[in-house]
């Protein structure tokens, strides 16, 4: 039991990885193809547009496999024994995509009197978007947000595909070795327990910024 | 000399022409009052002044600075100088809700001029406590009544100084009882010569304390003259019939 334990941990570890790099590439990047997506030049709209249309039309688990062994096929060049990069790539891209969507709506939100204002001001494009509209945002779009990590949490399991030994991967052949699912299951309380911290991160965050 | 200069200006959405070869001056030290009804165009006039509508063709000169000329805009530093010697103040107010109070009434201060926050809080809390605010600097908008909103936002406009502040519909938004509280504010401004521009429904109001008056319908100036001559003997058939709507209120 505590050795299936510390192996789950194991697997635990590589998860996070995949979680946490994943929105440390993923919120950031999110914003100019949220800002691409709402630009009046179609020229950029469109492939943002596209895009976006792709990330979220598409099983992940393809994308995964798309990433990791397209290289090879096309260029000869392999990921080799880096399947963690080529796994957070694939879901930065794809949860990018998500977010985008998530700022486009929360940005959209504002009451374009916000904007009016900050301008008769005098404040620049720039300070009246990061210094006005950005902190609404950033209130309104929480909810929705929560619901994206917690998802990503669970997603994190799709990393296996590339042969990637995250928790549920570790579970699944710690049940085949014992023929029993109580690996799985005991996997199942872990993903709880992370999404449990999770909410828990955003309920608190919410809570903070009740002041208005 | 004029603050602001309005040459034959025009402006259209689409097909709509709302505002129709218009010219006026202010004043240095005058109080002008904008009347007509809702669709005349008036509004839009206020917003094509401080650049938040762009028009087709006319001049406009902001405190000698040119922001539009024959319907050419000016370079982006050059707008930015010009809407710098306006402050406008919003029917809806258009607060920053994630700011204080003073906050709101400090950051462009800090961020557009680049005053130091020290003297940028000096500047607030003298200006909210010639509001009636002093106490509440640090609240947050949410927790004011429409008429500490609305001068929280004269406080804001007036903090960077400018030569000219116009109003847009000032009490459109407020109770009965409020509205008194922002056109006591405004009546304490124009006693300082503060140069102000006011679209405004409030007859009583404008006879009152404004200078000169002006009624707009349908994008063109029907009628300019002193405020009180204008609202009590209009000459003009349409200025009447407009006057006589808001003196005698729709009955059965």
């Amino acid at each position: 039991m505590w050795k299936l334990l510390g192996q789950l941990l194991e697997g635990t570890v590589v998860s996070l990885e995949v979680f946490t790099l994943t929105l440390v590439f993923a919120i950031p990047l999110a914003l100019p193809v949220a800002l691409g997506r709402m630009s009046r030049n179609p020229f950029v709209r469109a492939p943002v547009n596209l895009y976006i249309q792709v990330m979220r039309g598409t099983p992940l688990i393809l994308q995964i496999i798309f990433v990791y062994f397209a290289p090879y096929y096309v260029l000869g060049l392999s990921w080799g024994e880096h399947r963690l990069a080529a796994v957070v790539v694939a879901f930065a891209v794809n949860y990018a995509a998500y977010f985008a969507e998530i700022y486009r709506g929360g940005i959209q939100s504002i009451p374009k009197g916000q904007w009016e204002a900050a301008k008769v001001l005098g404040f620049t494009r720039a300070d009246a978007f990061f210094r006005v509209i950005v902190p609404q945002v950033v209130k309104r779009i929480l909810p929705a947000s929560a619901n994206e990590v917690i998802t990503l949490v669970k997603d994190t399991a799709l990393a296996q595909v590339v042969g990637l030994a995250e928790l549920f991967r570790v579970a699944q052949n710690a049940s085949a070795r014992q023929f029993s699912t109580t690996p799985i299951f005991v996997a199942g309380a872990f993903y709880f327990v992370m999404n449990w911290v999770v909410s828990e991160f955003f309920v608190r965050w919410e809570r903070r910024l009740e002041y208005y | 000399m004029d603050v602001v200069q309005v040459e034959h200006l025009s402006k259209s959405f689409g097909e709509h022409t709302v505002i129709s070869d218009v010219s006026f001056s202010v004043h240095r030290g005058e109080v002008l009052a904008i009347i007509g009804p809702s669709g005349s165009g008036k509004s839009t006039l206020l917003r094509a002044i401080t650049h938040l509508e762009t028009v087709e063709r006319g001049t406009i000169t902001i405190g000698g600075i040119r922001l539009v000329h024959d319907g050419v805009y000016a370079d982006p530093a050059t707008l930015r100088r010009a809407l710098l010697q306006l402050g406008l103040v919003f029917q809806d107010f258009n607060l920053f809700p994630h700011f204080t109070v003073l906050r709101n009434v400090t950051e462009a201060q800090v961020r557009v001029l680049g005053r130091d926050r020290a003297r940028a809080d000096e500047v607030a809390l003298g200006l909210l406590d010639k509001m009636g605010l002093a106490g509440k600097a640090s609240a947050y908008p949410g927790a004011l009544s429409g008429g500490q909103k609305q001068r929280v936002a004269i406080a804001r406009a007036l903090a960077l100084g400018p030569q000219v502040l116009l109003f847009d519909e000032p009490t459109s938004a407020l109770d009965p009882e409020l509205t008194h509280q922002v056109l006591e504010v405004i009546r304490a401004l124009a006693a300082e010569k503060m140069t102000m521009v006011v679209v405004t429904h409030e007859m009583a109001f404008a006879r009152d304390v404004a200078d000169r008056a002006m009624l707009i319908d349908a994008g063109v100036i029907v009628e300019e003259g002193p405020a009180r001559e204008l609202i009590e003997n209009p000459r003009n058939e349409r200025t009447r019939a407009f006057l006589k709507r808001f003196s005698q209120p729709r009955g059965p």
